[in-house]
């Protein structure tokens, strides 16, 4: 049983009172790269995933009390929430910088920006 | 070769208190280099290498695998098979695997107990009624022996079912197929194991996979946790745990890997002779030779790496049979267990070249793999050893989801998720 807690609302949960999305951070082509939709992008937007093992990035809806949709970090070997952030925002700094695999190549750029919430 | 099991070698074994048997297979060194490895030595990549060696006669191969063989969803399933599916690649795949599990015990010498008891999956609503009219259908012009049965049909096959019609979900009616059924999970592993073992492939357990060795685009060995293996033929078979192991040879799979729990009741007597799913209210069961009740449901819906599944998603599974089977409430309930199952977006498997050269992939089977396992080793391995899609895989490339040319079960097919 996983306790989720939502950062819009303040809702503490089980997870049978929130909703999972899946991956976090899929850009749609058509809204940041319209000049280059193919059918290679556009088959990675709808089924190609991260699937890490260990950390990982995941939206979640917040069924039973605020409706919104937000972030959270998980770990999918322990099961434990590493942190919940909101949909428009990247995730902790540190998180970013223990990311693997995928996350660790989708964040690099955004680490060297320097973008965190 | 092997000594053939047969009642004479029982009796035989009995003289000397069975102490004398020989082992089914082979604990080998790895070694220097191979004409294939398959990673996954699960029932699929055990399937492939058997069907490597006695098909297409490769059998300087090795089967790897980290830890020991048929120890991941090919010992965690409900051991349903049947081939009902709706669309005509997937009857194509799972008929093949179905027909040819029933030949299986004798051509492997090994008792798969293959049960072809009948599959049964319920109606329980009008929509789902239809839908399963439509599945007749299509079946029917593919040439499987199914068909739709009464609710009178349904209590006759199966008494303990509630049969009111004033129920929230009352049976209307039931997708039947015959010779579907069930079959020994472990044995099907076992017996490929000893199979592919006695025409000298090599079986290696405790191995573990930690990359894959390419030059210029071409596989040229694996990384193992026992040394490095050249070769230049790779088949991964490794069901949840492909997205890591591809991303390595710098392939992204479209594959969440989720848990996907079962449970066994304790042993009653007969009361349940063939399977029944109920997809509307999402539980199926069977009763094993044991007498336990065996009870599956669905995944979880969130991504899970740990073979540990949440609460709810069982109590969602027993709520539903207890409803369709009241005699079970009371029952209580001896083991559960999780699977970590490979999902496709259109839940459909994936048996597939890809751009690095030599390099093959067969996984995606999602919640039904065990049911397919003779189709799928078969196909695969005809992959393999050609470097072209059997013409069954044709379908179950990998560029499909860049092609939008879906198989698309998830909605469309008489398919538990």
């Amino acid at each position: 049983m996983l306790l989720v807690h939502c950062p819009v609302c303040g809702a503490e949960g089980d997870e049978t009172d929130f909703h999972g999305g899946g991956q976090a951070h899929v850009r749609r082509p058509a809204t940041h790269d319209p000049a280059n939709v193919g059918d290679a992008a556009q088959g990675e937007y709808l089924f190609m995933r991260h699937n890490a093992r260990g950390l990982h990035f995941e939206r979640w809806r917040c069924d039973r009390s605020c409706g919104k949709w937000f972030h959270a970090a998980r770990d999918t070997v322990t099961m434990e929430f590493k942190a919940f952030y909101g949909i428009t925002e990247l995730p902790p700094r540190a998180l970013m910088e223990a990311a693997t695999g995928e996350w660790a190549a989708y964040f690099k750029d955004k680490l060297a920006a320097g973008k965190s919430s | 070769m092997k000594s053939r099991y047969s009642i004479f070698s029982i009796a035989r074994n009995a003289m000397n208190f069975h102490k004398d048997w020989e082992r089914a297979w082979r604990s080998p060194e790895p070694k220097a280099e191979y004409d294939a490895v398959i990673v996954g030595a699960g029932g699929h990549g055990l399937a492939t290498a058997y069907y490597l060696a006695k098909n297409h006669k490769m059998t300087n191969i090795a089967i790897v695998e980290k830890g020991w063989l048929g120890g991941g969803n090919t010992g965690r399933n409900t051991t349903i098979i049947r081939s009902n599916y709706l669309q005509d690649s997937s009857i194509a795949i799972y008929e093949l695997a179905r027909s040819l599990y029933e030949g299986l015990s004798k051509e492997l010498n090994y008792n798969v107990m293959f049960s072809p008891r009948g599959v049964l999956m319920l109606c329980q609503t009008e929509h789902e009624l239809r839908a399963f009219k439509r599945t007749a259908h299509a079946n029917r012009l593919a040439g499987l022996d199914c068909r739709m049965i009464t609710p009178g049909e349904v209590k006759e096959i199966v008494p303990i079912i509630n049969d009111d019609p004033a129920c929230r979900y009352p049976i209307l009616g039931a997708y039947y197929q015959p010779r579907g059924g069930t079959g020994r999970h472990d044995a099907v592993a076992w017996g490929y194991a000893r199979g592919a073992d006695s025409m000298g492939v090599d079986v290696i357990q405790n191995c573990e996979v930690t990359n894959i060795i390419r030059e210029g685009g071409k596989v040229v060995g694996l990384a193992t946790s026992r040394g490095v293996i050249k070769t230049k033929k790779v088949g991964v078979v490794t069901a949840g745990n492909v997205s890591g192991l591809m991303q390595r040879a710098g392939i992204r799979m479209p594959i969440e890997s989720l848990c996907l729990q079962a449970l066994v009741s304790e042993p009653i007597k007969p009361v349940l002779d063939c399977v029944v799913m109920a997809n509307t209210v999402h539980g199926y069961i069977s009763q094993s030779d044991k007498g336990e009740l065996v009870i599956g449901g669905g995944t979880d819906p969130y991504n899970n790496y740990s073979q540990r599944g949440s609460f709810p998603s069982l109590e969602h599974t027993v709520t539903a049979l207890v409803e369709t089977f009241p005699i079970i409430s009371r029952l209580r309930m001896l083991r559960l267990w999780g699977g970590i199952v490979d999902m496709t977006g259109d839940r459909s498997p994936i048996i597939s070249k890809t751009d690095v050269e030599g390099l093959y992939v067969n996984c995606g089977w999602g919640t039904g793999g065990f049911k397919a396992i003779p189709g799928s080793g078969y196909v695969f391995a005809d992959t393999i050893a050609n470097d072209r899609p059997h013409k069954i895989a044709v379908p179950f490339g990998l560029s499909r989801f860049a092609e939008g040319r879906l198989i698309d079960e998830s909605v469309a097919a008489a398919v538990a998720h």
